[in-house]
């Protein structure tokens, strides 16, 4: 009889993650559609003119810095504002959340696909008089589409994320559930669960398993085709899914229907009444300097120039209404442990996982394994192991300042692994036998070889693995089990504190200050490291 | 150790590819008898995949043969040896590492002290011709510049034996002959202490111009075919009728016993030609100059192909019954004429007769397709087929050129996406997506 009860309650247990699961899901597709759609307008209406690149294009660049956690607060009161009363609120307030991690790097992969569109296709896509929707569909969008996908994939990745964190959010002393993984996992913490937790996670493993089976992997294995080599890959990415659809015939019929309807929808659009005109050839485009009136460009310049002091000073005065010069100053201390933080564990990461990830993308087979699981494993939102190590920390009675710290790179500490395995297979087979042949062997053959080799793709990851940690920070300064609340002194807990307590003037202080901290670091360290990995370390 | 004795010795060397859980696996080489004696410059010749570049890797230590002894003074190879140096086709230039990096990093490995190391560099920069260059990283260079980046980089070592592995097939002619030129100028002047350097190379007047002695490798597997010693004084002259005479002898001995060439297994390793490359080669034999019989280092010359582009276009030619190969020079055949002459329609017809009669795998692929349900058959099972007689990249590459093949005979449709061979004609099921 106890038997059968705790079966029932297992069945019962799991159909509620399940349903649980099956609304996270659904609140990353959404915002997923949000993005591309954002993706879509901000790309092109970034290439309609270059007054509008030279706005939209820079923006992106600070909003991609900008840590999204710290965010959460004043979009969801906002929302909550817009509909009253109403789960809809949080619920907007979420998917928005999620957006604003995914929608950044989609419309940058755009954009520069956009930009780096082949000349010649673009010459036939004019002669052939393709309107602009035609163009859109025809040409644009599938030669963007290995990009895009590939991003897409990323930033789901990324997403699980920030709908685990921003299910469940206290703002103001009130805390606002919505239904899904990451409120059960925000209950099983305050009961002290470590059962729950473990069912949580096992959930959501299984989420991410089946979106990388059922979406990603037959989108990527699809999405193969528009990639623009005529070389045929050695290696194309399959997807079983896929194989099993496109040999079904049901399917095909089934898509019939779809198919034609797409195909009227890309039809659309204005069409030349057939043989009244003459072709238009279209005319030469004049020298662009023809185009640039220097005056109106410098006044442009100007009004963008006073429209940032202008946010400056508001943002400023809305600070102070609050905060205290000093109170300021603290903040950007605060930042500097944040930093230290940042740039310790994403030391300590890269010295554990750069040799390894060499050692394992030398072996061309454990390579081709070893990708999978640990994109996987990135995909994994490491909020959902915080109590597990919370909890330690608890028991043990550790240091919040040390031992909270390695939360903050838990998740993004992958983003290292994969791109080092992935520097060191690409590494050609000649310099190898170059490397040996030459007699170099131990230190040597690291310090000349291996990691100038690897060193470009490991900035990659590195730079997504520090961007993660700040925004882990937020989350992961701040943890709490039970009734317990362990706090590490931050920049990230400073916003989790002032969001808590409904303290606007601070968040947007917290947030301004990490941002900076963020864009400068970035500026100075990272973006120099790429220039210089390019210019020197690019294998041609 | 007397100039007598042999630097390098391999005796009975073979080497086999291939997964380990199959019992018949891939043997590249076979039974290779060779020496390399002081004083010579010797060349290997063979068609692509002959196994000339395992040969040259098992040589210096990069890979082990799978039986049989490598030997250098004596000694078993089996790591990568101090005294032999390689340069390679790609060059194998670190992209990170400045030239005088680049040179002086074989020296580093030696432990040379640090001044010692870059007075020796500089001398061998200078004496490869790329002064002024010590601080330029090798994108900056032209092929030819890069080439000598690697000539440097393995003489600052001064290894007993250079190996040098299609080190002048990257360049454009001009440049890769002025290297060979100036390399051989070191080596007769003895300014370099390389006491005999072993080359691989698909180029046949490449190998004649430098080599005392060829090696030609037979393929499939690699085996000693032919030795052949050249006594021509140098400078050597490509037109003079004696090097001309070389030349003939040597396509003769590479196309010698290649005979009726008649294959009854599916797993024959198809050789890689192109439907185009053949109809273009045929057209050229036809042609008023040579009316049906042209040699073969004629129509290289003429065609601009290397050996081991031309010869697999000979061989599908052979293959496919349209020529006969013998004495270095190609024919073709009686019936080919008529395929000549017909228009597209009806030559798609005699190729797909040919094919199917001539290779059992086109005829296969065929049946097994007719047989099954919905005409429709997938890649992966010809795939596990093939891959009983090859290894898996080799019936990928098979699988390809049949594919080529079948295409143009219009025998069966592929479809590279889902990798499914079909009977039916490809447009008829795709319409909804093409409208």
């Amino acid at each position: 009889m106890h038997q059968r009860m705790l079966i029932w309650h297992l069945v019962a247990a799991s159909l509620l993650l399940g349903q649980y699961a099956l609304q996270t899901t659904l609140r990353m597709g959404i915002a997923l559609l949000c993005s591309l759609l954002f993706t879509f307008v901000y790309a092109k209406a970034a290439l309609r003119s270059r007054r509008a690149e030279q706005v939209l294009i820079p923006l992106l660049d600070i909003l991609q810095s900008v840590p999204i956690l710290g965010f959460l607060s004043i979009t969801v009161l906002w929302f909550v504002q817009l509909f009253p009363g109403s789960l809809l609120g949080p619920e907007c307030a979420a998917i928005f959340a999620i957006f604003t991690s995914q929608a950044w790097n989609m419309a940058f992969s755009f954009y520069y696909s956009l930009r780096m569109l082949p000349k010649d296709l673009s010459r036939v896509a004019d002669l052939f008089h393709l309107s602009a929707w035609q163009r859109f569909w025809k040409l644009e969008v599938p030669y963007a589409m290995p990009g895009l996908v590939w991003n897409a994939m990323m930033s789901v990745s990324g997403g699980w994320f920030f709908v685990v964190a921003s299910e469940a959010i206290t703002v103001s002393e009130k805390t606002i559930c919505l239904p899904g993984i990451g409120s059960y996992i925000a209950v099983a913490i305050a009961q002290r669960d470590l059962t729950a937790v473990g069912y949580a996670i096992v959930a959501m493993l299984s989420v991410i398993l089946l979106t990388d089976q059922l979406l990603f992997r037959p989108v990527v294995a699809w999405a193969d085709k528009f990639k623009f080599e005529f070389a045929e890959s050695r290696d194309a990415p399959r997807s079983w899914l896929l194989d099993w659809l496109r040999q079904a015939r049901l399917w095909g019929q089934l898509m019939t229907a779809p198919a034609i309807l797409w195909d009227r929808l890309r039809m659309l659009g204005p069409r030349r009444p057939a043989g009244r005109r003459p072709l238009r050839i279209p005319l030469p485009r004049l020298p662009f300097w023809r185009h640039i009136d220097p005056w109106p460009d410098w006044l442009w310049l100007g009004l963008l120039g006073a429209a940032a002091v202008a946010s400056i000073v508001l943002l400023a005065r809305f600070v102070l209404t609050e905060a205290s010069d000093a109170e300021v100053a603290h903040v950007f201390v605060l930042g500097l442990y944040t930093l230290a933080r940042v740039l310790i564990l994403t030391g300590l990461a890269s010295l554990i996982w750069v040799p390894i990830g060499v050692l394992i993308g030398l072996r061309p087979r454990l390579a081709q394994r070893m990708q999978p699981l640990v994109l996987f494993l990135s995909a994994f939102p490491a909020n959902l192991l915080f109590p597990v190590v919370v909890s330690f920390i608890v028991a043990h009675r550790l240091s919040p300042d040390i031992w909270l710290s390695p939360l903050m790179i838990l998740g993004t500490q992958w983003y290292i692994l994969f791109n080092v395995i992935a520097g060191a297979a690409a590494l050609p087979s000649d310099l190898k036998e170059a490397a040996a042949n030459l007699g170099l062997r131990g230190w040597l053959r690291w310090r000349r070889v291996l990691l100038p080799a690897v060193f470009p793709s490991y900035l990659t990851g590195g730079l997504t693995a520090s961007g993660g940690a700040w925004n882990a920070s937020v989350v992961a300064e701040v943890a709490s089990w039970g009734t317990t609340t362990l706090t590490a002194s931050g920049v990230g807990a400073y916003i989790a504190q002032a969001t808590v307590q409904g303290d606007h003037p601070r968040v947007a202080l917290g947030i301004a200050v990490m941002s900076l901290y963020v864009v400068i670091f970035n500026r100075l360290i990272w973006k120099r490291l790429y220039a210089f990995a390019q210019r020197r370390l690019a294998l041609d | 150790m007397s100039d007598a004795d042999p630097l390098i010795e391999l005796r009975q060397v073979s080497k086999s590819f291939g997964a380990t859980d199959r019992a018949d696996e891939i043997l590249v080489l076979k039974d290779i008898d060779f020496s390399l004696h002081p004083g010579e410059i010797v060349a290997i010749l063979g068609r692509s995949g002959c196994g000339k570049s395992t040969l040259l890797r098992i040589i210096c230590g990069l890979t082990r043969a799978s039986s049989g002894v490598a030997l250098y003074r004596g000694q078993p190879v089996t790591a990568p040896v101090a005294g032999i140096s390689m340069v390679f086709q790609t060059f194998g230039l670190f992209p990170w590492l400045t030239v005088l990096e680049n040179v002086e990093l074989g020296l580093e490995a030696l432990k040379v002290p640090g001044p010692e190391r870059r007075q020796r560099a500089l001398a061998a920069i200078d004496m490869i011709g790329l002064d002024g260059f010590e601080s330029a990283y090798p994108k900056e260079l032209s092929g030819g510049m890069r080439q000598r980046v690697g000539f440097a980089r393995a003489l600052v070592v001064n290894p007993d034996v250079l190996l040098m592995d299609e080190a002048f097939s990257a360049l454009d002619v001009p440049t890769s002959e002025t290297l060979r030129g100036d390399l051989l100028d070191l080596w007769l002047e003895r300014q370099i202490p390389t006491r005999a350097i072993l080359m691989v190379s698909h180029s046949i007047e490449e190998t004649l111009m430098i080599a005392d002695r060829v090696v030609i490798l037979d393929s499939n597997p690699g085996r000693v075919k032919a030795q052949l010693q050249i006594t021509l004084k140098h400078p050597r002259d490509d037109l003079a009728p004696a090097f001309r005479r070389l030349v003939e002898e040597v396509y003769e001995i590479m196309t010698a016993a290649a005979g009726e060439q008649r294959i009854s297994s599916i797993g024959h390793r198809l050789p890689a030609a192109h439907v185009a490359q053949l109809l273009g080669l045929l057209d050229e034999v036809n042609h008023p100059t040579y009316q049906g019989r042209a040699d073969l280092s004629a129509l290289a010359d003429a065609l601009k192909l290397a050996v081991d582009r031309l010869f697999p276009i000979i061989e599908a030619l052979q293959l496919l019954d349209f020529a006969q190969v013998a004495d270095g020079e190609i024919r073709l055949n009686p019936h080919s004429q008529a395929f000549l002459d017909a228009d597209i329609q009806r030559r798609k017809m005699i190729f797909g007769e040919h094919l199917l009669r001539r290779v059992p795998l086109a005829a296969h692929i065929c049946r097994v397709i007719d047989e099954r349900p919905g005409q429709r058959a997938p890649e992966s099972r010809f795939l596990r087929e093939l891959e009983d007689f090859v290894s898996e990249e080799e019936a990928e590459r098979v699988l390809h050129v049949i594919v080529d093949w079948g295409r143009y005979a219009e025998l069966f449709a592929f479809d590279y996406q889902t990798g499914i061979f079909s009977a039916e004609n490809p447009g008829a099921e795709g319409q909804a997506d093409n409208h």
